[in-house]
């Protein structure tokens, strides 16, 4: 299947204004499995009201959140694809700033240094575009993540070593989600990435951040390291925009990665409750969009 | 627990009447300030032709788009999506604000003791409005007034008119008392039996 540069250029413009709109399903669910378990009254109002929001976002067709985010594009190639490596990262970048211009969206995208903002949601570096091969034929898959910035200015890495064992892990987790408090804007999904390098873990960490609810670590070491640690940061209070409550988090999700014999490396990325995704599916048969 | 309906510019005994737990409708005017704005005017000394006494000014900047200029849009730009950012990372620009006769702060995630302190020494309260929220807040927005230090957009100073702007929660006030201190003693004293539920040694 040969892919032609300006349908991507057209599905990642698409992608960015979808995904700042619709919640997707897990989310949702998500939501209204928190606001059934949740005592406090506050964090019932507060809950409340972001589903309220959500329903709003959907009726006006606005933007969930006017945090437009660092747009993140993930594309996984599957066997038999035919495209132009080079032409199709500059298709998707093409894509960002059309989104910005023509919808239009807030640029949030500034120079790190000069902190001029080009208006067009790119830069140096920006969007990340990562891509992977996946095993299906003849499919492009395109997942767009506008990453919200209250929950990614609180990410934290540690390079734990092995004497301290997995208790350094759930430790580190446990403090993380107390320090980020409101910030992050809760219920969050606390993304944890373990082992690896010091790079991999943190990008560990933020794919776990943004995979779907219900979903599990296929690590069985991992899987179990999600239940129990989900279970305990919703013990601590925080609560939805850390006003207190029981839901702190959506959930936490874990990544493992292989790592050193002398390292035990621990990240945490955080996703906010505008937990924000879209992605789209190329074939032969078209495109198709989903979450 | 009263509800307060305020039309800035208040007073500073109306701002010291605000409790915790309270809830306040804003009608009126509304600023918009954050980062860049605020690094401009308090550290690198531009001015601004808006005066804070009395005012309210939230912690946003938007998604707007140009328009012709008309009564409805006087400055061109019509709202799309506002919202509401991270209010942690103008701290420190409370208590310049504060001394500028401000007298109410609207955010997410709260301020720190630093800011608690100038509420206390001026009279102002900090109203916490729900992060995430922007497609409903934007509901509330009638129309961009006006709009300066526009060579940083969209971090520039926004003059919003808002109707039915809530209900937000009292969340600091003039009297030292925060939502968020009594959160994270809260939390923080839950650390050790959360860690223990864990098995961790």
């Amino acid at each position: 299947m040969r892919i032609d540069p300006a349908q991507v250029e057209e599905v990642a413009r698409e992608l960015y204004v979808r995904a700042l709109k619709v919640l997707p399903p897990d989310v949702k669910e998500g939501f209204a499995r928190l606001a059934a378990g949740e005592t406090d009254a506050t964090a019932k109002r507060v809950l409340a009201t972001m589903i309220t929001n959500i329903r709003v976002a959907e009726d006006t067709g606005n933007m969930l959140c006017q945090d437009t985010g660092i747009p993140i594009y993930n594309v996984v190639i599957g066997r038999g694809v035919q495209i132009d490596g080079p032409e199709l990262k500059s298709a998707i970048r093409r894509g960002c700033e059309r989104a910005t211009r023509e919808h239009p969206l807030r640029s949030s995208v500034v120079h790190p240094i000069t902190r001029r903002n080009e208006q067009t949601s790119c830069g140096p570096g920006i969007p990340p575009i990562h891509i992977d091969f996946g095993e299906e034929h003849d499919r492009l898959v395109i997942e767009m993540v506008p990453k919200g910035s209250g929950s990614e200015n609180n990410s934290w890495l540690r390079m734990a070593i092995p004497a301290e064992g997995v208790d350094a892990i759930k430790t580190f987790v446990v403090d993380c989600v107390l320090d980020a408090g409101g910030k992050t804007c809760p219920p969050t999904i606390v993304g944890v990435g373990i082992g690896g390098t010091s790079d991999l873990c943190v990008a560990l960490a933020k794919r776990a951040a943004t995979r779907a609810l219900g979903t599990a670590c296929p690590d069985p070491e991992g899987a179990a390291l999600e239940k129990s640690l989900t279970e305990a940061v919703n013990m601590l209070g925080v609560g939805p925009q850390g006003l207190g409550g029981d839901s702190t988090s959506f959930a936490v999700h874990v990544e493992i990665a292989a790592t050193h014999i002398t390292m035990n490396p621990v990240a945490v990325n955080m996703q906010c409750h505008s937990a924000r995704r879209a992605s789209a599916a190329i074939t032969p048969a078209g495109v198709e969009y989903g979450f | 627990m009263a509800h307060h309906v305020l039309r800035p510019p208040i007073t500073e005994a109306e701002a010291r009447l605000l409790r915790v737990n309270d809830t306040v409708t804003l009608e009126g005017t509304l600023f918009g300030i954050r980062d860049a704005n605020l690094i401009a005017m308090f550290d690198r000394g531009r001015a601004t032709k808006f005066d804070w006494r009395g005012q309210a000014a939230i912690h946003t900047a938007p998604n707007v788009k140009r328009v012709p200029a008309s009564p409805e849009h006087p400055t061109g730009y019509a709202p799309v999506c506002v919202g509401t950012t991270t209010s942690a990372r103008m701290e420190r620009f409370t208590r310049p604000l504060a001394e500028r006769g401000l007298r109410i702060v609207v955010g997410k995630g709260g301020l720190a003791q630093g800011s608690l302190d100038a509420f206390r020494e001026f009279g102002a309260a900090y109203l916490a409005i729900i992060g995430g929220t922007a497609a409903l807040e934007t509901t509330w927005i009638d129309a961009i007034e006006d709009v300066d230090l526009d060579d940083l957009h969209p971090e520039s100073i926004w003059k919003f008119r808002v109707h039915g702007f809530g209900p937000l929660l009292v969340a600091m006030d003039s009297h030292s008392a925060s939502l968020y201190d009594v959160v994270q003693r809260d939390s923080r004293a839950r650390r050790a039996q959360t860690l223990a539920k864990l098995g961790v040694k």
